[in-house]
């Protein structure tokens, strides 16, 4: 106990010197600013998340950085609070010689500093996760919903549930429980779901839970008595193990439970045991493991700077998609570079753009050693988010299984164009004219 | 009406395991008239440390547990040592900010140690209905549930006979009455607080290894104290029957305006609902339903 109180410590205290040392980087390093929860409710994604981009930009460096520029981060604790989020840009947005971009990992924190980017010209990604009509470039041109969005999330559940029912139009009169979050977050998909509720003809069940979501019985009770033929799990943190296991206990059958990528991690079916065996969950990164993966355990880990404390944690839902955000982020940079000079140091408002051109076919994710990990990607003014494919997956009761060996798209015409009048609703509000920011 | 049971039983049994939580306050309070707000890091401390002894050390979870009621003890007699006994016949608002200083240093010191990972802990007891109930009414009554009521009797039991039948029981009582006056009759104010903050340790690795059995050892454990303020103010601060009466009205209210009344206004009023309750007692009882009503000559 007390050598590994002491372990510990030293631990801390290596993070705290790394830390020193990437404050004081040269103005040759590219300035990446980490805002991440390594401690509270939600740390165990946290540290997942932002462990995964650290190690890619380790391994950025140990290949040399990008066309010789390294990359530098600090991090700030944010516990997952808005405003300490807020607190910790305000902090570290000028540090450095200017923050590249920032990644908030949390929507309250997403929104916080929403207003701020263009005044900074700090971008935003928020992959996965916060307003989904960001998406449209020319209102939001600092923010990059990268890859997908809680909308297209939904539209693909959809269209999942009718393949697994004979079709989409088998759908119609099933019964389909939404249980989320009572939160914003958890609301998202309403506008998605309510419309094709209309469209498809099945009946939508919307059962909220109180955060943080560690009492469900009352609400699986109701399920039980709706006698549903889905239930969609839009959840976070410990709601999810909680409806895993209370659904099992209710007699619910995991099959049947179709969760959002933010409840498809091995943090929410361990703590579940063999309860979560059978569960599906909607990702956009296809479990397994890949070249850049493994060159990670090599030069990043072999070489003892390793960020996670848990070697088996290399590769899960959470590392991963750290490591494929990292990635793009430096494709973006390494966009900026060929248009603005190759081996500078970009400034925000350079990234911005090479994240708006980002391109990452089929033959560049083989070159990153990312083949098939995440949809292939095409960024434009009018479309930040540059994909909206997903993908279906399974716990199988010790790992993720990939069950739809294809990337699937729901009714992505309805979403692009919930996504242009919700856009131009919040451009009307804001004063903004809508147009794409010269390159 | 069937369906009104099964939400009323549910309702009982989740507000056992919330008086398992309250349980602990109630320890503190009545050994030193103090709120302590680091209950739920405790509950959070206990439970992370067992399962962090087992996983860590690759221990049995039953050579795990007596090891964490060792660090429980000690972990109370030192909160004694170093947080509280400098603090002797200070204002109670004084020890409440101590206790909001210690949840933040429990907290982090606990995931310093052992991580921030979401851990699984497996106590062995099948979280299934039990069939008999099941085959004979159609209701669902989870085994688990009735289990962790069956270990809350017990700690009860347990409780009651140390406050009652024993003369720890009764220094406590006194040095709960006035701090000054017990310690001018030689009761060794340092040593009952220390064996209460024990005690509440304990309580707290109990709560925590059936909580965290329900939900994964993780920091959401902290929020479960959350549910038992509610508890204590409806059965009362300083009675350990009190804390299960409350809990079982809690739980049971929360359960059945969740079910009955909540689809009528958007629904999630559970966080929220127990709070307008204890808010009612408040006003008719602020003493809650077995607390000592308090006469003080203006």
């Amino acid at each position: 106990m007390k050598l590994k109180l002491l372990k510990a410590l030293t631990v801390a205290a290596v993070a705290a010197a790394s830390t020193v040392t990437s404050t004081l980087a040269t103005a040759q390093e590219q300035f990446i600013p980490i805002l991440s929860y390594r401690v509270g409710l939600y740390a165990a994604g946290g540290s997942g998340f932002f462990g995964g981009a650290i190690d890619y930009f380790n391994l950025v460096n140990a290949n040399g950085g990008i066309n010789g520029v390294k990359i530098s981060w600090e991090e700030c604790e944010t516990e997952y609070n808005a405003s300490r989020g807020v607190e910790c840009y305000e902090r570290l947005k000028k540090k450095n010689g200017g923050a590249s971009l920032v990644e908030p990992l949390g929507t309250g924190i997403a929104y916080g500093v929403l207003d701020r980017l263009p005044v900074d010209k700090i971008p935003m990604t928020t992959m996965g996760y916060g307003r989904s009509d960001a998406a449209n470039g020319q209102v939001f041109p600092y923010v990059f919903p990268l890859i997908t969005s809680y909308w297209n999330q939904a539209a693909g559940m959809i269209k999942h549930l009718g393949d697994k029912a004979g079709g989409l139009d088998k759908l119609k009169g099933k019964k389909i429980v939404h249980l989320y979050h009572d939160s914003a977050f958890g609301k998202e998909p309403f506008p998605v779901l309510e419309a094709l509720e209309k469209s498809l003809g099945y009946q939508l069940i919307k059962i909220p839970v109180a955060h943080p979501g560690t009492e469900q019985n009352s609400q699986w009770l109701q399920i039980r008595q709706a006698n549903p033929d889905y239930v969609i799990l839009w959840g976070w943190g410990v709601m999810n193990a909680v409806a895993i296991k209370t659904a099992a206990r209710n007699g619910f059958p995991r099959e049947k439970m179709l969760g959002v990528w933010w409840a498809g991690s091995e943090e929410d079916t361990i703590p579940a045991g063999d309860a979560a065996k059978g569960y599906t969950t909607m990702t956009f990164n296809t479990p397994g493991n890949y070249p850049v993966i493994d060159e990670i355990r090599k030069k990043v880990y072999g070489a003892g700077k390793g960020n996670l404390a848990d070697k088996d944690r290399i590769g899960s839902v959470y590392h991963m998609r750290g490591i494929t955000a990292a990635m793009l982020w430096i494709e973006g940079i390494r966009n900026a570079q060929n248009k603005y000079g190759k081996g500078k140091v970009m400034t925000g408002e350079q990234i911005r753009w090479g994240l708006e051109n980002i391109n990452v076919d089929e033959k560049r994710q083989r070159e990153l050693g990312a083949f098939n990990m995440f949809p292939t990607i095409k960024t434009s003014c009018q479309d930040h988010e540059g994909s909206g494919a997903v993908k279906v997956q399974v716990w199988d009761g010790k790992a993720w299984k990939a069950v739809t060996p294809n990337w699937i798209q729901g009714d992505r015409a309805m979403v692009q164009k919930m996504v242009a009048e919700s856009s131009a609703k919040y451009a009307a509000e804001k004063k903004i004219t809508p147009a794409c920011l010269p390159g | 009406m069937q369906f009104f049971f099964e939400v009323l039983i549910a309702g009982l049994l989740s507000g056992v395991m919330y008086a398992l939580v309250a349980l602990g306050f109630v320890l503190i309070f009545k050994a030193s008239g103090v709120f302590n707000f680091a209950q739920g890091a405790m509950v959070f401390f206990a439970a992370l440390t067992a399962v962090g002894l087992k996983e860590e050390f690759n221990l049995s979870l039953w050579v795990a547990i007596p090891l964490t009621m060792v660090v429980m003890i000690v972990l109370g007699f030192a909160i004694e040592r170093i947080v509280l006994r400098p603090l002797v016949n200070q204002h109670d608002i004084t020890l409440f900010m101590a206790t909001i200083g210690l949840t933040f240093f429990l907290e982090g010191l606990v995931q310093l140690i052992w991580g921030s990972t979401v851990r699984k802990l497996d106590l062995g007891i099948p979280d299934v209905p039990i069939e008999v109930v099941m085959s004979k009414t159609g209701m669902l009554v989870s085994q688990f549930d009735v289990i962790a009521a069956g270990i809350c009797a017990v700690m009860v039991a347990l409780l009651a006979i140390l406050f009652n039948k024993t003369k720890i029981g009764r220094a406590l009582r006194a040095v709960a009455d006035d701090h000054q006056a017990a310690l001018s009759v030689g009761i060794p104010l340092q040593h009952v607080w220390g064996i209460v903050w024990a005690v509440a340790g304990i309580v707290a690795l109990v709560a925590g290894l059936l909580w965290g059995s329900r939900n994964g050892v993780q920091f959401a454990l902290t929020f479960v104290a959350l549910k038992a303020l509610p508890v204590l103010i409806i059965g009362g601060f300083t009675s350990v029957p009190g804390a299960i009466v409350g809990g079982l009205i809690i739980g049971a209210s929360e359960k059945l305006a969740e079910v009955f009344i909540g689809p009528y206004v958007g629904g999630g009023i559970e966080g929220w609902f127990p709070y307008v309750l204890a808010l009612l007692f408040l006003l008719v009882r602020p003493e809650g339903l077995f607390g000592e009503k308090i006469i003080r000559r203006i």
